[in-house]
Order: structure tokens, then sequence, then C-alpha cells
């Protein structure tokens, strides 16, 4: 089953390129998801009663061969690719054909399933160089599938974004190719268990710097930012909405692998400067594109920058170095996703409706698409981080580590970060509810699309209150990841 | 035996989100039985931890039964019932809801068992309240309900910092008095008091409620402050500021209730005037005084709600709302103004109303504990509350000189719920030991003695006669009330209008700021490049490489310099 869920996707990207145009590519790409989804489920809910699992490519045993392996931490992440996918893939049919020419579509769905392939291999696989090969499959994916927005403008920025994303791979691979020079594997389990004894080399250390500029440059971390913000824009809205909650997640699970598995964060956070690299990053940029993002004229440019901002959530638990802030880290990324998907899958339908997300279009919107806006509120609470919603328990805990270790500046740096969400938010809900619209006229977005998206604003709410899976797996995969730290750091 | 515990909470909340979806034949149906069906599941709750939920990874105590929760659970439930009697027939579908649910949130902290369970009640208190307020549906009304809920969404805050704090330094989060000795306690204390309306922010209070709807301020009266009472009552009881602060509130609440003009307004102060009276007999602490604040909570909702219930059934007839503007309605609207009348005797604490039997415990606390001044001041600010509660809403809404409105009385509706809550006030202060029986602590007190009835009554009498006879005095300070009372209002506009254009130029200046610097970059290497268009747009990337290099430069250095890289 392990090799399955990254098989099946990347044959069917293949199947997909050979269908008609029309609706069967996108027919035969939701009912992969679906089997995705059906797999992840069945892959988490093993690897929670086993702890790890592992899947040995053609026979070969590790470290030689290619290793799955699938422990609380990838599980959490396969099960939300999966979700996500399931949820968003059927929104994308109606969504983009009012979006993409048809004739494209093949190729469309085709670079849609490659993007999960790559996702999902990066997620299961223990070899460090196979997930920049899957690393390359996702982005060459999504440099496709962003340059299909219908806005000109997706080009420049699909070419930037490829220029970016090649350099981050790049570095990914400068830093793995030094280690595997260094310790003649490239097995992750077994690098962890190697790199100790090479600690003190110079080349261990610039192999470190490389990965994590790479991977952060990937993950988007202020300020190697600059890309996102016109990536999101230009793409198709389901393409943003699928992107925004899996693509960089998928990165901060790399940060975190490498940081907290590979090198161990007795290396990385004693040997190493990365908290005082990761957390001043993380402050800056959660504050800075909080701003940005109240001046944005385009609410899925808005969106974008928060998105920006609520990396930096992310990146400041893991930087914490502390089982508690992984945990908010981890949970972050699970919730973070729920809630930008519904407000981006909540923007597609204006876009499906309006042809635009500008903020121009929205007096008057609460009236005139009451479930959409419904859902774009919905989803702004969860941001904001209002109780019973997903937003809530991530910033709880993350508020919990920072009390912890007595940071209390920081403290103070997420509760300025939620109010800013609030002002963002509100800006769009004050339009949308109470300006008058120029065109009265009613226009909700249709059923197929508004069902997908309340499924995402329901999980808000849903794993919002009942939080046993969700801070039960990132309890366990925190407590694993962190078990080097105590008394490790010299 | 086994039995089933359903969280008072969650029936009100089930009947708001019934009234919000159902047609609206069956509104008031279920708008007025949801009160009364969470009133019987308040009394089948037990003293002690009755049901527990995972939240957060924890194990929380969703319902914990004890008495002082039963009593206040039990009033904001009548409230819910009275003010959706009162509202029912007039109020949008969606104020209803709101209301119901901001009430479900007052009663789900009432059985609160952690703080956390707290504060996700006392987060839906705010979020509700708020959409009351904008129910008011004026230009002023939205303005005051963002003021409103950015006021109470720091308190929430504050508060949530001090939870998670308590959680981190002492691993519980029961609810069991706390002592001020560190920070923790004392953002938990602050993020309490600012619903509580303590200074220096009581001004939220008179600033929100009034621009509500004239059904939607019977609801703003009850909860959110006496919710703060309560919470105050389990965490804070005996903390000695507290009496000060409440005097505070006490004094602040008369004066500037003498001062103003608009007659919700009035109410308004009345209240953190009332609160004052609680907050002081928590920070006094015994038995008797803690019985004192649980009562005066108890017979303060009813009478409060019926004074705005007289002040929303005049706004409501006659569309105004200015002390100067009304008067004389006595001849038409018979029913309001007795209403409105026992509702302003039963605040002034006259013999016979629930006042009186409240009231009285919380000054015979101080008198007992030979608390000299607070005594004194507590007796004083009675007077006060005479004055600017008892006699001066009633006087210049329904008598005074004629004002020529000849309004009738308002719908069935508003009448029954008024008479209601006035059967209420006289019935408490009839029968006191009904609501004896339910406070936390036995009562051995004795309200209807010659003594402290001939106190009170000549204290209310010469009260009242200094009203009469500074009455020209008081028309006087009207005008310059009204001079105030328009400086004052202009001053808080310009204050939070000077405030966002703060914040507008904070946000100006940032992303000029970050503009200007990435304009920096682009400058430079659009000089390398000279061309606009393609290259122009193309600049980022340039600019993107040179972060990479100066973040993979940053991270080696760091390692490499002495002592700035490894701890």
């Amino acid at each position: 089953m392990l090799p399955l869920i990254v098989v099946v996707p990347m044959l069917g990207a293949a199947v997909a390129a050979l269908l008609p145009a029309g609706r069967l590519p996108w027919l035969w790409a939701t009912a992969v998801s679906w089997f995705m989804l059906w797999a992840a489920a069945g892959l988490a809910a093993q690897a929670m009663d086993l702890g790890v699992l592992s899947y040995w490519m053609g026979g070969w045993a590790p470290p030689f061969g290619i290793e799955y392996r699938l422990d609380p931490a990838n599980a959490l992440l396969a099960l939300l690719i999966a979700l996500l996918a399931a949820v968003v893939l059927p929104y994308a049919g109606p969504s983009l054909a009012s979006e993409v020419p048809e004739r494209k579509t093949p190729y469309l769905y085709a670079a849609l399933l490659l993007f999960l392939a790559g996702q999902m291999g990066i997620s299961v696989t223990g070899d460090a160089f196979n997930v920049f090969v899957f690393l390359e499959i996702s982005s060459l994916a999504t440099y496709t599938l962003i340059g299909l927005g219908r806005d000109r403008r997706a080009l420049t920025a699909s070419f930037s974004y490829l220029i970016m994303g090649t350099v981050g791979a790049t570095f990914f691979l400068i830093g793995v190719g030094l280690l595997y020079a260094l310790t003649g594997t490239l097995n992750m389990a077994d690098l962890a268990a190697r790199i100790p004894a090479v600690a003190e080399t110079r080349t261990v250390h610039t192999a470190f710097a490389f990965i994590v500029v790479g991977v952060c440059l990937k993950l988007a971390l202020f300020p190697l930012h600059l890309w996102l913000p016109n990536a999101y824009t230009y793409a198709p809205s389901a393409v943003t909405a699928l992107m925004a909650a899996t693509a960089t997640k998928v990165a901060i699970y790399v940060l975190v692998r490498f940081i907290y598995t590979v090198f161990g964060p007795a290396f990385a956070f004693g040997d190493m400067p990365t908290a005082h690299l990761l957390v001043p990053l993380a402050v800056i940029g959660l504050l800075s594109t909080s701003v940005v993002a109240i001046g944005q004229g385009d609410i899925k440019r808005m969106l974008a920058y928060s998105s920006v901002a609520q990396i930096g959530y992310m990146v400041l638990g893991i930087g914490m170095a502390t089982a508690l802030g992984l945990t908010a880290a981890l949970l972050h990324v699970f919730n973070h996703a729920l809630m930008k998907g519904a407000l981006f899958l909540a923007l597609g339908c204006i876009a499906y409706r309006l042809g635009t997300t500008q903020l121009a279009v929205f007096p008057g919107l609460g009236r005139r698409m009451p479930w959409t806006m419904a859902a774009f509120v919905a989803g702004g609470l969860s941001l904001i981080g209002v109780p019973l919603t997903v937003g809530f328990i991530s910033k709880w805990h993350l508020v919990l580590a920072a009390i912890e270790l007595g940071w209390w500046p920081i403290v103070a740096v997420i509760i300025v970060g939620s109010l800013l969400a609030i002002i963002y938010i509100w800006r769009v809900v004050e339009v949308a509810y109470l300006q008058p619209a120029e065109d009265p006229g009613r226009c909700e977005a249709p059923l197929a699309l508004l069902v997908p998206t309340w499924i995402l604003v329901g999980l808000n709410f849903w794993f919002g209150i009942d939080t046993r899976v969700t801070i039960g797996i990132a309890e366990r995969a925190a407590a694993m990841l962190t078990v080097g730290l105590n008394g490790g750091a010299p | 035996m086994f039995e089933l515990i359903i969280p008072p909470a969650f029936v009100m909340l089930i009947g708001a989100f019934l009234v919000a979806v159902s047609r609206p034949g069956l509104r008031p149906l279920i708008a007025l039985a949801a009160p009364l069906v969470t009133l019987y599941a308040i009394w089948q709750i037990p003293d002690g931890i009755q049901l527990t939920a995972t939240f957060l990874g924890y194990e929380v105590q969703v319902v914990e039964g004890g008495p002082e929760r039963r009593l206040f659970a039990t009033v904001f439930a009548l409230m819910g019932f009275g003010g959706v009697l009162f509202a029912f027939r007039q109020a949008k579908w969606y104020e209803l809801a709101a209301a119901m649910a901001y009430s479900a949130g007052a009663i789900g902290v009432s059985f609160a068992g952690d703080l956390i369970v707290m504060f996700l009640f006392w987060e839906l208190m705010a979020l509700f309240s708020v959409i009351v307020v904008w129910c008011g549906g004026t230009f002023g009304s939205k303005r005051a309900g963002i003021r409103y809920i950015i006021m109470h969404l720091l308190g929430g805050i504050i508060l949530k910092v001090g939870i998670e704090g308590i959680m981190i330094h002492t691993g519980s989060v029961e609810i069991r008095p706390l002592a001020l000795d560190n920070f923790d306690t004392w953002m938990v204390f602050i993020g309490i008091l600012v619903n509580a309306a303590a200074p220096p922010i009581s001004a939220w209070l008179a600033d929100a409620y009034p621009e509500s709807s004239p059904t939607g301020s019977v609801f703003l009266s009850a909860f959110t402050t006496k919710t703060a009472v309560l919470a105050l009552m389990l965490l804070f009881p005996g903390q000695p500021l507290l009496i000060w602060i409440g005097l505070w509130m006490i004094f602040y609440g008369i004066i500037y209730a003498l001062l103003e003009n608009d007659i919700r307004r009035i109410l308004s102060y009345s209240i953190i005037n009332q609160v004052g009276f609680m907050v002081v007999a928590v920070g006094i602490g015994t038995e008797m005084a803690l019985n004192g604040a649980a009562a005066h909570a108890f017979s303060h909702i009813f009478y409060k709600a019926l004074l705005f219930m007289s002040a929303g059934a005049v706004i409501y007839q006659t569309g105004r709302h200015k002390c100067s503007e009304l008067g004389g309605l006595f001849r038409t609207m018979p029913l309001t103004t007795i209403c409105g009348t026992i509702g302003a005797l039963a605040i002034s604490a006259f013999p016979l109303t629930s006042g009186f039997i409240s009231k009285s415990l919380t000054v015979s606390a101080a008198a007992g504990e030979h608390m000299t001044l607070v005594w004194f001041l507590l007796v004083a600010a009675s007077a006060g509350v005479f004055l600017h509660a008892g006699i001066k809403f009633p006087w210049y809404v329904f008598f005074q000189r004629d004002s020529g409105l000849r309004p009738k009385d308002p719908p069935w509706n508003m009448q029954a719920a008024m008479v209601l809550f006035a059967v209420v006030c006289i019935g408490l202060g009839v029968f006191p030991e009904l609501l004896y029986g339910l406070l936390p602590y036995p009562v051995d007190y004795v309200p209807y003695t010659a003594e402290h009835v001939i106190t009170q009554s000549q204290l209310l009498l010469f009260a009242g006669l200094a009203f009469f006879v500074m009455l020209p005095l008081m028309k006087r300070t009207l005008t310059i009330s009204l001079d105030l009372d328009w400086f004052w209002r202009v001053g808080w506009v310009r204050l939070f209008r000077g405030f966002e254009a703060l914040l507008g130029g904070l946000q100006r200046a940032a992303s000029a700021l970050a503009f200007g610097l990435l304009r920096r970059f682009s400058g430079e290497l659009m000089r390398h490049h000279g061309a606009e268009g393609v290259l122009a747009r193309a600049w980022p990337i340039g600019s993107m490489l040179l972060w990479v290099a100066v973040l993979l430069a940053v991270l080696l250095l760091l390692r490499y310099v002495p002592e700035a890289g490894s701890p």
C-alpha cells in the first residue's frame, strides 16, 4: 500500500495525459485523488498502530535500497495532502473549466496528478535523494499549473517561481551531495546515525546550511517568499487552493525532517545557529507580511501574503526546539491547510462568478453570494484563531510553547499577528456586508463549488472541536522527533 | 444510577440555532421555549463536576454545578426568557438568535468547570454580543460595535495568555481562588475586569449598549458584566484591590449618569455603578459579602432589565432617546410608567423591592468587617443611586414638563415582559427568603428590621428631597451636560480616529519602507539591466537570489564567528 500511494497518481498522470480533452481527465483525476485519500487514511491508522511503516523499493534493504517510511509525522502530512486533494479535485472540474481552455485539460490534470505524486512522494520517502527527485517532479508540475492561469502575468510568475524553485532544489541537492560524500549514504535514518561522528566537520555545517536555505526557499520563509504572492495570485483558483494548502506544508515537513531527524536537534540547535536564524526571520516575516496583506487590493494576493505570515508561525514553532513548539508547528501545518484551503476555495467561487477577486467587486457580496461569503467569514475566523476553529487550536499551542520558554515578546508577536489578521479579514467582511452592491443581482456559486468549500469549512470546525486525531498525531510525532533534544545540546 | 447531563448552554445554543433556521411562524415558540427548557436543564445539575470532554488534548470540565453557579445560570435563563418575550415580535430573527447565543455563552461561563471552558464561552459571548450591538442598525451602532469588539477581543487575549500561563506554570486550569502574585493571575484578573467594565476602560459599556436596538439593549444589560462578577467570585474572592476598583466604578457610574442626557446611557452608567457594588462585595470576600454579590447580581439583572425595557419601550414608541426631548409620558403610557418606576424604586433599594433585600447584604458585610470608610462610601453611594437612576430616569422620561408626545403603551409582548419583571422585583422584595434560599452560603440576615427600614427610608427621603430642591440646578446642568456629552463623545471619536490614523500611518510607513527597500534593490539591478518591461518584471528574481545568498552566508558566518554562533 505504501508505494501505491505514490505510484498510482504518477501512473494516473500518464493516463490522464492520454485521455481525450473534456470532462474525462477531471473525473479520472478525482477518482485517483479519492483512492489516495482512502489509502492515506488506512496508512495513517496503521502508522499510528505500529509506530513506523517501512517499505523497501524493489526489495533492496536500506540503506542501499530506497526506503519508504511512514511515522506519525509524515502520516499526518500524507493524510493532509490526500484529504485536500480529494476535496479540491471535485471542485477543480467546474472551476478550472472556467479558467483554462478545454483542449488543455488532459495536460492540466496530468500535471495536477504529478504534483500530487511528488508531494506524496516527498512525504513518504525515507531517502534524502529521493526527496530531491520528488521535489523536482512536483515543482515542474507546479510551474506548468501556475502558467495555465488566465492572466498573462501568470507566465512571469511561473518563470520566477521556476528560477527560485530550481535554485532551492539545487541548494538542497548540494547539501545532500555533501552529506553523501561525507557519509556514503542517502537513507535518512542511516544519515542520522552517521552524522554525529562527523558533526564537527565544515562539510556537514555547509551541507546543513545549503539544505536549510534551499528548503526555506521552497517553503517561502521571509525574505525568500517573494516568488509566492505572484504565483498564488495568478495561478488558477483550484491550483492556488491546492498549492497553498499542501506545497509549502510539504517543504515545512522537509525542514522538520532534516533538522530533527537527519541532523538531529542537538546538532541543529546546538552546533548550528538555526534558532538564531529561523526565529527572527519568522517573527519579522509574520509581522511584515501581515501588514503588507492589509494593503492588498486583490484578495487572492492578500491571502497569499497571509500564507507567508502563517508560515512564520510554523517556522517559529520549529525554531523553538521544544516538543510543545514542534507540536504547535505540526498542528499549524495541518490546520492552516484547512483554513487556507477553505478561504481560497471561497475565493475561487467568487472568481468563477465575477471573473476576478479584486476587492472592488466585493461590495454587497454578502447578499449576492451569501453561502460563499459565509464560507469566507468562517475561514477568516479560523485564520484569526477564534475558539472552536482549528486556528485557535494551533495558536493556543504556539502561545503555550512560547510561555513555556518564557518568551514573552514572542507571545506578544503572536497576538499582534492575530490582530493584524483581524484587520485584513475585517476589511473584506466590511466591504462585503456593509457596503451596498452596484449590481444587487444574486449570483451564488453552483453547488459543485459550494459543497467542497463547505466541506473544508466544516473540517475547520470539526478539527477545531474534536482534536483527538490532530493533537494526538502531532504530539506523538513531536515527541518522537525531539527525542534527542534534552541534554543532547552542548 | 446513570443520569444524562445535558449542558444547559448547549440547550440554549440549539435554541438559538433553531430560531435562526426555522420558519418565521415557529420562531416565537422556539425562542420562548428554549430559555425555559434551559432553566429546567440548569436545575437538573447537581453540585460538583458533572461533565467532562476532551478538548485541546486536555480533559476539560464542561459542566460543574455549584450554588452560586446555579444562581447565576438561573437568572441568565430567566433573563433570556424575559428578553425574548420583550423582543420577539419586534426584533429581527438574527438579533433574537444572536441574543440567545449570547445568553448561552453566559450560562456556559456559569457552569464552566475550568478556565479553558470558561474562556470558550467567554469568547462566544463577545462574538454574539457584538452582533446584538450591530443589530442597532445605525451608523453609530456599527462604529460602536467595532470599538466594542476590539475591546473584548483584547480582553479575551489577555485572559487567554493568563490562562495559558497558569496552565504551563501550575499544570492545572481548575477554577479555584487564585492569588494575585504572578504575571499569569494578573493577566486573568485584568481579562475578567475588562468584561466587568472596571476602570480605566469602563467606557466601552456606555459607548456600546445605547447604540443597540431598543430590544437589544435589554439583553446586553444582563450578561457580560454579571458573568465577570461570577468569575471574580470564583477566582478572586476577598481580593482587597477589588474593593477600591468597585468603589471607583460606583462613583464613576453615578457622576457620569448624573451628567448624562441619553436615557439608555444613564442606565448604562448605572450598570457600571451597580456592578461596582458587586465588585466591592467580592473584594470584601466574607460569606455574607459573597452572598451579597450574588444576591445583588440576581436582583440587579431583573430591575436593570426592567429599566432597559421601559426605556426601550419609550424609544420604540417615540423614536427619541434624550431626557431633554422626553417628558410627560405618564399620561399615555401608564403601564410603562408604573413598570419603569418600580424598576427605579428597586434599583434605589426601596423597602419591599428586590434592591432593598440584596444591596443591604453588601453594605452590612462592610459594616461587619468594620470597614468604616467603605461602609460610609457605600451608604453615600446608595443615595447617589437614587438620585441618578431612582429619580432622574423616571422623572425626566415620564414626568417633568409635558413634551407634547402622546405615544401609546408598547405592544402586548413588551408589556407582558415588563409586568413579569416588575412582579419579580416586588415579589423578591416581599418574600426575600425566595432569593436567600438560593444563595451560596446560609443567610442569617433579616432585611426588614425597623432600624434598617427607617434608615433606608430616611436616606431615600433626603436624597429625593435633595433632587427636587436642586432641580433647577439639575436643569442647568442639563444644558451643561449636553455640552459635556457632546464634547465627551467627540473626544472619543477623535481619540479613535487618531488611533486609526496612527495605525494607517504606521501601515503606510511600513509598506513604504518595504517598498522603498525593494525599490532600492530594484534600482540597483535596473541600472545593470537598463530596461523596463520584461527586465523590470524580472528584477524580483535578482533580489530574491541576493537574499538566498545572504541567508546562506549568515547561517555559516554565525556558526564560525566566535561567540555569535552556538549559545
